[in-house]
């Protein structure tokens, strides 16, 4: 962490940038934006918002049930009860007819109204109310490392898998008849979705936390025409936003996650607008 | 550029191996939906598969491609009769589920289906030179860079077809490949489905429900309803006794359609 210091003190002689809580922060942007940006897009392709949205939701009953634990840090407790959201959602997907959207629809209520009443018990939940907005500038050097750790993990895993995402998002029978385990890359796809969310919660917020993973990648969407426009548009966007965010919020003194959000639109709406040139 | 291509040209149909389904049934929770398929599927054979609406065609492909567990056994023999390896599997689906704002390059879709590096890093140029070769088998290499969500329905099938052939497979399962194409689209493609079958060391089963197509093309037709129902030529098929009382005017209107067809006009050939 002490050469990164050392890096922006040389590179960055602004003001906000003596703060130490800033230099984390900007790192963790860094770390965080272009991880999103990698999901985000397939994600989309998935047409798996509504998934990662309410993995993000649920994040409040892992808290709960962590916190009943009687954990101080409930991060560990969160990440195993959203592995376990995300298998159940895929037996569910796989062993009822109804349509995917009711089902996680259904989970997702349920989570959310447990995570309350569990929480709200003898009206304490506004000490929680820190995870729904999340604070990216309390982010901590060990906390840094974890994130550094999840993306390097994410980009082998990508660097290994990504082609078999993407057959099994076109075709799931057409993924098999190339010899891919289609229950086993979906059930790994939505674990995987749930870990990098669950673990990024505390400092993007449960509210916004999707806003993170969809905006760049459906942005760079309406200007790309093939896989490698999309990847890197997608992390472009998401890197330019994470930072500008962060700057925005520090001047404005405005929530970060949620800055970083709404930059992060704006470019989805400018996309929209030049979307009939790549159509 | 074409030389795998025309490699693979070059290993015709010996007529000798096959697929034999023995006794093979398929029942998911309590419902049987299929049962006592036996069939002997010959390489350089066009079979088609045709049935009712829910009479389990797809069903079919799917137990035998793996994706459905059944009862009952599926062997892939080769001349010499003795069971070898699995089969390797060519399959065409009816649809791919993308919207199409999807930013997938048809060279992406290739890329993705053929190899292990991630097509978000681009491609080599072998990897653009092998996707054009295959998709000159099917007079579609010039869609090379085109977004699967701006080919017409018959291009997109085309894709598909280059695909399934790529590795060349033993046993191309097709199912209603060209259902919602325009009638020019469905004559090449069934054109060069039926071309397939003499260049090819292949089997090839089709399910459709086009019956003037199947009555043009298919050497064998097998009309499935939960079970075998009836297994010949076109003509011994919609002309079956059983098969006309049964499912009855259907099949006489395609063999109407299929000579009202041929006197019509001559078959086009393949223009891309």
């Amino acid at each position: 962490m002490e050469s990164w210091y050392f890096i922006i003190d040389y590179l960055l002689p602004f003001d906000w940038a003596h703060h130490t809580f800033m230099k984390n922060a900007l790192l963790a942007v860094l770390l965080v934006g272009p991880l999103f940006g990698i999901m985000g897009t397939m994600i989309v392709n998935n047409k798996m918002a509504f998934y990662s949205d309410t993995i993000g939701h649920s994040a409040l009953t892992g808290i709960a049930i962590g916190i009943l634990l009687g954990f101080q840090d409930p991060l560990w407790i969160m990440v195993l009860f959203s592995i376990f959201l995300a298998i159940a959602i895929s037996l569910l997907k796989y062993y009822t007819i109804a349509s995917t959207d009711t089902v996680i629809g259904a989970v997702s209520a349920t989570m959310v109204a447990l995570g309350i009443v569990l929480l709200s018990r003898g009206g304490g939940f506004a000490k929680y109310s820190r995870f729904l907005i999340g604070d990216l500038l309390s982010i901590t050097p060990r906390e840094i490392y974890l994130l550094i750790f999840a993306f390097v993990a994410i980009v082998l895993l990508w660097t290994a898998m990504f082609n078999k995402f993407l057959l099994l998002s076109v075709n799931p029978t057409l993924a098999r008849s190339r010899g891919i385990p289609v229950r086993l890359v979906e059930t790994l796809f939505c674990i995987v979705i749930a870990v990098i969310v669950t673990i990024s919660i505390q400092w993007v917020g449960i509210l916004i936390i999707n806003s993170f993973l969809i905006l760049p990648a459906a942005a760079a969407r309406n200007v790309s025409i093939n896989m490698k426009q999309y990847h890197v548009i997608s992390i472009s966007i998401a890197l330019i936003s994470g930072t500008m965010g962060l700057l925005l919020s520090y001047y404005w003194a405005t929530a970060t996650g949620a800055t970083i959000a709404l930059v992060a639109a704006a470019f989805y709406l400018i996309t929209l607008l030049l979307k009939p040139r790549f159509a | 550029m074409n030389d795998k291509a025309i490699a693979r040209t070059k290993s015709q149909a010996c007529g000798l191996c096959c697929t034999k389904l023995e006794s093979l049934g398929v029942t998911i929770g309590k419902t049987e939906i299929l049962k006592d398929i036996n069939l002997h599927i010959h390489c350089g054979e066009l079979t088609a598969l045709i049935g009712p609406n829910g009479a389990g065609k797809t069903t079919l492909l799917k137990a035998i491609m793996g994706e459905i567990p059944h009862s009952g056994t599926l062997r892939f023999l080769d001349i010499k009769d003795c069971h070898t390896r699995k089969p390797l599997i060519g399959y065409v689906p009816q649809k791919l589920e993308f919207d199409p704002g999807a930013p997938i390059s048809v060279l992406d879709f290739f890329s993705a289906g053929l190899s292990t590096r991630p097509i978000f890093f681009g491609h080599t140029s072998r990897q653009r030179d092998h996707a054009a070769a295959s998709l000159s088998v099917v007079h579609a290499d010039h869609l090379l860079e085109r977004r699967l969500g701006d080919l017409s329905g018959g291009e997109l099938q085309r894709v598909l077809l280059a695909l399934a052939l790529d590795p060349c497979p033993d046993l191309l399962l097709m199912d209603e490949p060209v259902s919602g194409v325009d009638s020019h689209g469905r004559e090449i493609f069934y054109n060069m489905v039926s071309n397939l079958r003499q260049q090819y060391d292949l089997s090839i089963i089709l399910v459709s429900h086009d019956l003037v197509m199947v009555s043009r093309y298919a050497d064998r037709v097998v009309f499935v309803d939960r079970t075998l129902q009836c297994v010949g030529t076109p003509e011994e098929v919609f002309n079956n006794e059983k098969i006309k009382r049964d499912y009855g005017y259907v099949y006489q209107e395609s063999i109407k359609g299929k000579q009202s067809s041929l006197n019509g006009h001559k078959i086009k050939g393949v223009s891309a």
